[in-house]
């Protein structure tokens, strides 16, 4: 694979390339710069900030400030969706349908931006009075020095019921649009949560922290979890609204799905008002059921966990029954996942309760600690890059701060096995002799391809064509295509069908012309003019 | 047509070299464009006697696209076109980025075109090579002369060191050449001898040494080139020598910038230092 390479690329991308060993603790490059000219799977800070992290929620207006290309094509491309609640008109607003931008013009950069920001603001505060407005920097922003967060903090002032904040996530500020989260979070935490202080009804009260509902991820997690009798009083940011972030901090415990994009708002909750956080994840019929027992073993209420054990049951008939269904299809195949800073990890559970083997594996644009696991944190070298991107530095709320645990609660639960704060991180949960490879490059996919041939490949739409022209199914798990909701039980379901459709369909054995594959002819041509003389043959 | 580009550090006299320079060419009956590449915009307040012009860039932000050459180019002293690039104020926007629309815009209405008649057009830039937009008359061939205007002084040879790089930089792509430096006295000790070992260093030569005059003050006040203010000072000659010898010119070199140390090195020899 690194033959092709430069030698000096070659031994970069040499570190990024870990061969597992479970029972050994490896050390795999991650979040550093793409070498320039490699085709990376990759995106910019500002799709990271703007179309992950803030797109799914359906009542802050999202602002492009930038020329009209950053703004369309980040619009709706995620497949999130979200529900319209409640009957008052304030209930029902949903601007996720809408494409905001500046839409800069030569003479903007030539003479600043700011007037036509706060125009475009006013206007669109005019036009739909919404709650909140965020305002995304592209990259031309970043370059002529546009005070953006200046001109959101006036608005905020002139409008009186509007809160405008801004967020400094120009493209190229990161080493990909992990940067982006990151600053995402950041401007979460200083604007919007903890701003509102009635505090929500509900005896098990949770926020569900990188769920992005695609696909209706969401509503199946908020299904299940209304069914447990737990109280989700806001998701980061699938299916969510301003008033539901703003109030998030009266919750008693963060569920983390996407560990990447969202744990930087995880901590500082809990460092500012107490509550603590634990990894989840909804993906996988098994992982859904241990996240909800989890859930459960945190409160260590009786009645929950019993609630909690009679709907996995209830749940885990028609998953089995599909499953049973499926596994004919696909057990005993492989599948290979490149993929966000969680997804690669998450999916490998469902393909594994299809029978199949997870053979090549990486994140986009995870850290060490999603491959590693948390613990490693510390020995992790913050580069200029990382340095680039605001740090907050967050202390404890005197008045809001409430402990959720005494010390003696959690070193109970941590000895029955829970753990707070940790992910383990990809290698530890995949098998030895596969290969983790970090921000996989194009050249590098087709030569897992050819030498391998998974019978399935997970990435997004910047591969999938290209997989599937060389006869491998590709299935989308930014957008997930045109199917899912692929999480909790109802999701694995349609998982497992899904699968076991692609897997087995014949069309990829008849990818390629027929004359590339046999012979349907032979000739030879026979000409008899007359030889072409050398001087000709130059001239030509 | 030549075009010539005139660079150098802030506040070293580019702005007035260049116009006292065409005004002198414009005498000897050669038809002249200056372009002001300064937001400022003061590049041509001499030649049209204060006249405050519409910038090119003021002008499409309030036309739109629909902008006439007459817009935008005024006829000052000696028949010469004058036009300012104009820009942003400071703190805000790219003024880099406006060079480069406002020469692009220059070139599309055809303030080049053959029809013109021009023999010269000069480009007077801001400071400092600073970005990629004030480097844009020497890309692309937009200009193919550059004359640096210097003193004896450390920055202005740095700067103008720093501005021999940026030629070198675009040398090749470009086709640019360095004319040569303008020495515009500041009275500082050996100058003229200094400025010469400079140019001799950097593969080029010092082509005119402007002395130091207060009557260029004295034309400034009254928004005139010493030429129009008082032809028959001496003062107008130097610059007519100037005009004569850029004229005639045939020096045209890629120079070779010096490394830091040589340049301080060339400060203490000729006694600055001491």
């Amino acid at each position: 694979m690194l033959e092709k390479y430069p030698a000096k690329v070659a031994r970069k991308r040499q570190k990024a390339i870990v061969i597992n060993d479970k029972t050994a603790s490896q050390e795999i490059q991650a979040n550093v710069r793409t070498v320039p000219g490699i085709i990376t799977q990759r995106g910019c800070t500002y799709a990271g900030c703007k179309g992950v992290v803030l797109g799914p929620t359906r009542d802050i207006i999202n602002l492009t400030h930038g020329p009209i290309g950053c703004g369309f094509y980040s619009w709706l491309t995620r497949r999130n969706q979200t529900t319209v609640q409640g009957q008052t008109p304030e209930n029902q607003e949903n601007f996720m349908t809408y494409c905001f931008s500046t839409d800069m013009q030569d003479s903007n950069i030539v003479f600043g931006g700011e007037k036509k920001l706060r125009q475009s603001i006013e206007e669109a505060y005019a036009l739909v009075h919404p709650k909140a407005i965020g305002v995304f920097a592209t990259c031309p922003v970043g370059l002529i020095g546009d005070d953006i967060h200046q001109v959101s903090k006036e608005c905020t002032e002139k409008f009186g019921d509007c809160n405008v904040f801004a967020f400094s996530c120009e493209g190229y500020k990161g080493v990909s649009q992990s940067a982006g989260h990151h600053i995402a979070n950041n401007q979460l935490f200083k604007h919007v949560i903890g701003t509102r202080e009635d505090a929500p009804e509900g005896k098990y009260k949770i926020n569900l922290l990188g769920e992005y509902n695609i696909g209706g991820d969401a509503f199946v997690i908020e299904d299940i979890l209304a069914k447990c009798g737990i109280t989700l009083i806001a998701s980061f940011s699938g299916n969510s609204a301003y008033n539901k972030f703003a109030h998030s901090h009266h919750a008693d415990l963060n569920a983390i799905m996407c560990h990447r994009s969202i744990n930087y708002v995880a901590e500082m909750m809990e460092t500012k008002y107490g509550i603590p956080w634990i990894k989840v994840n909804f993906i996988g019929a098994e992982s859904s059921a241990k996240s909800l027992r989890k859930i459960a073993q945190y409160f260590g209420d009786a009645e929950l966990i019993d609630r909690v054990e009679k709907v996995i049951a209830e749940e885990m008939i028609p998953v089995e029954e599909a499953r049973k269904a499926a596994l004919p299809k696909t057990e005993g195949k492989s599948a290979m996942l490149f993929v966000g800073g969680s997804r690669a990890h998450h999916y490998q559970d469902l393909f594994t309760e299809l029978g199949m083997k997870s053979i090549a594996a990486g994140y986009e644009f995870g850290h060490r600690d999603d491959y590693e696991g948390r613990e490693i944190i510390p020995s992790i070298k913050i580069d200029a890059d990382s340095r680039n991107i605001e740090e907050l530095t967050v202390t404890k709320d005197e008045e809001r701060f409430r402990s959720r645990l005494s010390d003696e609660q959690k070193a109970k639960l941590e000895k029955a096995g829970l753990k707070f704060k940790d992910y383990e991180g990809l290698m530890t949960d995949m098998e030895s002799e596969t290969l983790v490879i970090d921000d996989l490059s194009h050249y590098e996919m087709e030569v897992l391809i050819k030498e391998y041939k998974p019978d399935i490949f997970c990435a997004g739409i910047k591969e999938k064509y290209a997989v599937q022209k060389m006869g491998v199914p590709l299935k989308q798990l930014h957008s997930y295509d045109y199917g899912g909701p692929y999480a909790g039980f109802e999701g694995a379901i349609n998982f497992y069908k899904d699968i076991a459709k692609m897997t087995s369909s014949k069309i990829w054995g008849l990818i390629g012309a027929p004359w590339e594959k046999e012979k349907t002819l032979s000739a030879s041509v026979v000409h008899d003019t007359k030889p072409v003389k050398k001087e000709e043959k130059e001239s030509a | 047509m030549r075009k010539i580009a005139i660079y150098g550090k802030g506040g070293i006299g580019k702005s007035t070299t260049t116009q006292n320079t065409v005004a002198g060419l414009a005498e000897m009956g050669k038809k002249v464009m200056v372009v002001g590449c300064d937001p400022k915009a003061d590049s041509t307040r001499l030649l049209l006697g204060g006249l405050a012009q519409k910038t090119v860039l003021d002008t499409l932000r309030d036309e739109g696209e629909d902008v006439e050459l007459e817009d935008i180019m005024k006829t000052g002293y000696g028949n010469t076109s004058c036009t300012e690039s104009g820009g942003p104020e400071p703190g805000v926007g790219c003024a880099g980025r406006g060079i480069i629309t406002s020469i692009n815009m220059l070139e599309q209405l055809g303030a080049y075109d053959a029809d013109k008649n021009l023999d010269y057009a000069f480009y007077d830039v801001l400071g400092d090579v600073v970005c990629g937009g004030f480097a844009m008359p020497i890309r692309d061939g937009k200009a193919q002369e550059i004359y640096i205007v210097v003193s004896g002084e450390m920055m202005a040879m740095y700067a103008a060191n720093n501005i021999c790089k940026g030629i070198v930089k675009y040398a090749d792509a470009g086709g640019v050449r360095l004319g040569g430096l303008i020495c515009n006295s500041r009275n500082v000790d050996n100058e003229r001898q200094m400025i010469e070992e400079l140019a001799r260093q950097l593969g080029t030569q010092m082509i005119h040494f402007v002395p130091r005059e207060n009557q260029v003050q004295r034309a400034e006040i009254n928004r005139k080139t010493v030429i129009d203010y008082s032809p028959e000072h001496s003062q107008a000659d130097e610059y007519r020598m100037l005009a004569k010898k850029i004229d005639e010119n045939q020096m045209f070199v890629v120079p070779k910038p010096l490394e830091i140390e040589e340049l301080e090195k060339l400060l203490i020899d000729f006694g600055i230092a001491n």
